[in-house]
């Protein structure tokens, strides 16, 4: 499947003629899916240094040091295509995927985090069957693979938006931890041997990277793999063992592109020449072809190099697991990747030629459609606010996400503090003494009407996330999803999305640890919106500074940060108003690290009870959802908000950023800290009342514009469960 | 220890590790952390167990959960061991997997099948000690009510009428979920032990409730009190 000009590159470096199965292999491993060729010049703008960070992008996973002789690891990947046609088998792949990532680094994975994105699953009281099933089985795939194997699946997101139909994008991330000593350090000596362990090689998954490098057309099911969980779960336990006791001298993870892909790119990243006999690769069936064992994406398998000292211990603990494993090959003095079959050479590729595609220079062209978007609407003044209100809690991409995460196993490992649901980020204790805090986050809605503000919004919101929990971002994580690169139009909003990332995290100074692009996210019904996700990682280093989401009795209410009429794409104008136009929330660099600074001041002194980011359905739905979660009512002025709004349902409505509300019990002290802060801009709001209480905002001339019974709130937010029950 | 104290032995737990446990870890952290006690992780290949004072079936996806659910593991090897140990009146407790392998291996009576809801099910609850004479109760006040998280997707405990009226008459049914039905379970059990009281097999996971800061607001660890009471039982059976 490679492009013309791309087979006369290969054949002007190695100087003949390539062979049939170097033709196949090189499709796959220069395929967008493995080889970043649209986006490699773009991720090298991305700041990837800091002082905790051990490595950076050139390698699979990000390593971040947490002090006390602890790393904690971090990666993302996205199983997109396969879950659209295959959800259940597709989306438990990708949780599999993502953890070898892990393991990959000699870490123990001790959490799993999933970002989802699919069409609506009720429109007009009517179930689309289709999105329901693709939601419905994705979540089946992930829960049942990563409770398996043991490992938390602790938090995420999802969102509906119309964009996505008969489609979906299923992001995981997965974290790890480990010992610093234990990082493999990834060096090798000739003669090394190359064995491969887990999964026996199968026609499944052949042309995965392809299948995934292109527009969704058919429904390509040979190019999905085949999950199993449990051989996973024996891997990661026969890799971390063999890590403690020292036997892996380099490890790389068979995912997209199989073997031709893992071994160019370990020859590659290793400075190493590889010696590998096929016909020692287990196989499920007996006839493959050299090129079908090269591609093939069958999952749960491992690569590993090791010396001759070592090579009895290893075998003895996949022995012990009853893992499958052979020496393929040995490490060899030269630059090149030599693959035999039956002792002949079929292919001697230098790995550096193979492991690097050529680079593509993509044209970009701003789209058509964002300057014939409305910018103003004339939308009448909807006096029942009530109204908009239990409609946006039970919107699904907003409403609580319970009927997601109590299928997923979220606390086995006994790490898990601060559960789903319990705060803006999920808290995990790690073996020091101290917490991580992690979030995933994006929005489609903001990014399609302008995917600069929108990315950055998602990166500002990631953050704020992690920092409501107490949190100090350490590192981010980007997965980036278009439709196809050939369009230069969507090209441009890919370069928009990537500049967002750059500028954020150079301003905010948090390295960008990991990250992932994916292209052709299309169907026949066209490409989706720029679907940038992010993940936010935090370190939290005591105890007493984790905080949740939850209103106490009698707390009383700050806001922190201004609120203007930016009411393009939020979930007011998309989902109630059903209009996709208008002004985009605007991220101010400086007001955003000012407000930031402002709460993990307040959190470090123990002074507030709760925080919360206020992100999709605006201020009325984030002081309500403070309320469901500590089941006490509140009441709250809405003349004291800080704003800019022309109007009532702006105000309570805009998704403006860098906005948090807390809760304390000394809003004298917080008061004077806040003041501090020269142009802070903050006010104190409102006040809790006691349990099963009445939420109620007042507006001008005391009146009530808002007075409901938490209950009904909370049935209000109980509507995903709703819909997927019947 | 406070065994030294008394001269005594300090007990020794096993906590059985088939392939495809998951929880093995958790168990052994909280015996040998929190609580203080000696427990070792058994590779479900060794044969000479006999030494272990109790043995811990923790909860997992033994493998895979092929078949049914425990199935596959109840019929290794090491099961046969563990019944000479149950037959000799070693405490024995299975946890979640541990439950459905003790049930599959009929150690216990009746069997677990798929939540009533369909899904697998991860949160809190809260169950009632109806029973507090067994090695892994005796700490709780009779009717004392314990948070608990559960994570299964075959917890329904299910057994025929004529056997519920004996389980019931012979005080077998020790733990019930109060307030709550998580998964259809028949008279809302979460455990039961055996008729000798020293078998017993719960659904929820106590490791997961042993440490306050692993506790949700509004509940406390009091579920440690199950390791706690088969700790003072082995240190009062010496």
């Amino acid at each position: 499947m490679l492009t013309d000009k791309e087979v006369c590159y290969l054949k002007y470096k190695l100087g003949r003629e390539p062979s049939a199965v170097e033709l196949e292999i090189i499709g796959a491993q220069w395929s967008e899916h493995c080889s970043y060729k649209s986006s490699k010049k773009y991720i090298r703008l991305l700041p990837t240094i800091g002082p905790r960070v051990v490595t950076g992008l050139a390698n699979d996973v990000g390593i971040l040091d947490v002090g006390d002789g602890y790393v904690v690891t971090v990666h993302i990947e996205s199983h997109n295509h396969p879950s659209a046609v295959e959800p259940y088998g597709g989306a438990a792949t990708g949780v599999g995927g993502i953890i070898r990532d892990i393991i990959s680094m000699g870490s123990r994975p001790i959490a799993i985090l999933d970002s989802l994105r699919f069409a609506p699953i009720v429109v007009e009281e009517k179930t689309k069957v289709k999105s329901k099933w693709l939601f419905k089985n994705v979540v089946r795939g992930i829960a049942e693979y990563g409770n398996c194997i043991g490992i938390p699946t602790v938090g995420g997101e999802v969102e509906f938006d119309p964009c996505f139909e008969d489609y979906c994008l299923v992001d995981v991330a997965s974290i790890g931890v480990a010992q610093s000593e234990q990082v493999i350090a990834n060096k090798v000596d000739n003669d090394d041997l190359i064995i491969l362990a887990g999964g026996p090689t199968g026609r499944d998954g052949i042309h995965g990277a392809s299948f995934a490098s292109a527009i969704l057309e058919g429904e390509n099911r040979s190019a999905v793999q085949i999950p199993d969980p449990f051989l996973e779960k024996l891997l990661v336990d026969a890799t971390v063992e063999a890590t403690e006791r020292g036997c892996i001298k380099a490890i790389k993870d068979l995912g997209g592109g199989g073997l031709s892909c893992c071994l160019s790119e370990a020859s590659d990243n290793l400075k190493k020449g590889f010696d590998v006999e096929l016909t020692k690769v287990y196989l499920k069936h007996n006839d493959m072809s050299p090129a079908e064992i090269m591609i093939s994406e069958s999952q749960e398998r491992m690569l590993y190099i090791t010396d001759n000292s070592k090579v009895q211990t290893i075998r003895s603990i996949f022995d012990k697991y009853d893992i499958t494993h052979a020496t393929i090959g040995k490490v060899i003095d030269s630059q090149n990747v030599v693959i035999r079959f039956q002792g002949k050479v079929v292919t001697a590729l230098p790995s550096h030629l193979f492991a690097h595609a050529p680079l593509l220079d993509r044209e970009t062209e701003k789209p058509e459609y964002l300057s014939k978007l409305k910018k103003f609407f004339d939308i009448r003044q909807d006096n029942n606010i009530n109204e908009i209100l239990f409609q946006l809690l039970s919107n699904p991409s907003i409403a609580n996400k319970k009927w997601v995460y109590q299928q997923y196993d979220h606390e086995v490992g006994l790490r898990t503090i601060l559960k789903p649901g319990c705060g803006d980020a999920c808290v995990l204790r790690i073996g020091n003494g101290k917490f991580i805090s992690v979030k995933l986050d994006g929005n489609s809605k903001h990014c399609y009407l302008d995917p600069y503000q929108g990315t950055l919004g998602i990166l500002s919101e990631a953050c704020r996330n992690v920092i409501s929990t107490g949190a100090q971002p350490i590192g981010i994580i980007d997965h980036l999803q278009f439709g196809s690169p050939d369009d230069p139009s969507i090209f441009w909003t890919f370069v928009q999305a990537i500049n967002a990332v750059a500028d954020f995290c150079k301003y905010m100074d948090i390295p960008v640890v990991g990250g992932k692009v994916s292209f052709y996210n299309e169907t026949a019904k066209g490409a989706i919106k720029p679907s940038p996700v992010i993940g936010s990682l935090g370190l939290i280093e005591k105890q007493s500074s984790i905080v949740d989401l939850s209103l106490k009795a009698n707390d009383f209410i700050f806001i922190i940060g201004s609120t203007s009429d930016e009411m393009g794409g939020s979930e007011y104008y998309e989902s109630y108003h059903h209009i996709s136009g208008g002004n985009v929330p605007k991220l101010d660099l400086t007001v955003d690290k000012l407000n930031s600074k402002a709460v993990l001041q307040l959190i470090s002194k123990n002074l507030v009870n709760c925080v919360h980011d206020c992100s999709k359905g605006g201020l009325a739905v984030a002081v309500c959802e403070m309320a469901i979660a500590g089941n006490v009512g509140l009441d709250m002025n809405l003349n004291l908000i800080p704003n800019s709004c022309s109007r009532l349902d702006n105000l309570l409505f805009s998704e403006s950023q860098s906005r948090y509300i807390i809760g304390t019990k000394q809003p004298s002290t917080v008061q004077k800290i806040l003041s501090e802060f020269k142009e802070l801009r903050f006010a104190q709001i409102g006040r809790a009342g006691e349990s099963n209480q009445r939420v109620k905002f007042m507006g001008k001339n005391k009146g009530l514009v808002v007075d409901i019974p938490i209950k009904k709130l909370s049935e209000s937010s109980k509507a995903l469960e709703r819909m997927m029950d019947n | 220890m406070q065994s030294s104290m008394f001269d005594r032995r300090a007990p020794k737990i096993g906590i059985i590790v088939f392939p495809g446990s998951n929880c093995d870890r958790d168990v052994h952290y909280v015996l040998n952390n929190i609580l203080k006690v000696q427990a070792d992780l058994i590779w479900h290949k060794k044969n000479n167990i006999a030494h272990y004072d109790a043995i811990i079936i923790p909860g997992g996806f033994t493998y895979g959960d092929r078949l049914r659910a425990g199935l596959i593991a109840a019929h290794s090897p090491i099961i046969g061991e563990i019944k000479k140990m149950a037959k000799e009146g070693v405490p024995i407790l299975g946890i979640c997997n541990g439950f459905q392998i003790l049930v599959e291996s009929c150690l216990l009576p009746g069997a677990l099948i798929r939540n009533t809801s369909l899904n697998f099910v991860c949160r809190w609850t809260t169950v009632q000690v109806h029973n507090n004479k067994t090695p892994f109760t005796i700490g709780f006040s009779k009717y004392q009510k314990v948070s608990i998280p559960i994570a299964h997707g075959e917890g329904r405990y299910l057994v025929d009428t004529t056997v519920l009226g004996y389980l019931k008459k012979n005080n077998q049914i020790v733990l019930r979920y109060v307030n709550d039905d998580p998964n259809g379970s028949m008279n809302l059990v979460a455990a039961v032990c055996n008729e000798e009281g020293n078998v017993m097999g719960m659904m929820p996971h106590p490791e997961r409730a042993s440490e306050n800061i692993l506790c949700p607001t509004k509940s406390n660890n009091s579920a440690i009190l199950i390791f706690h009471s088969l700790v003072s039982y082995l240190l009062n059976e010496q």
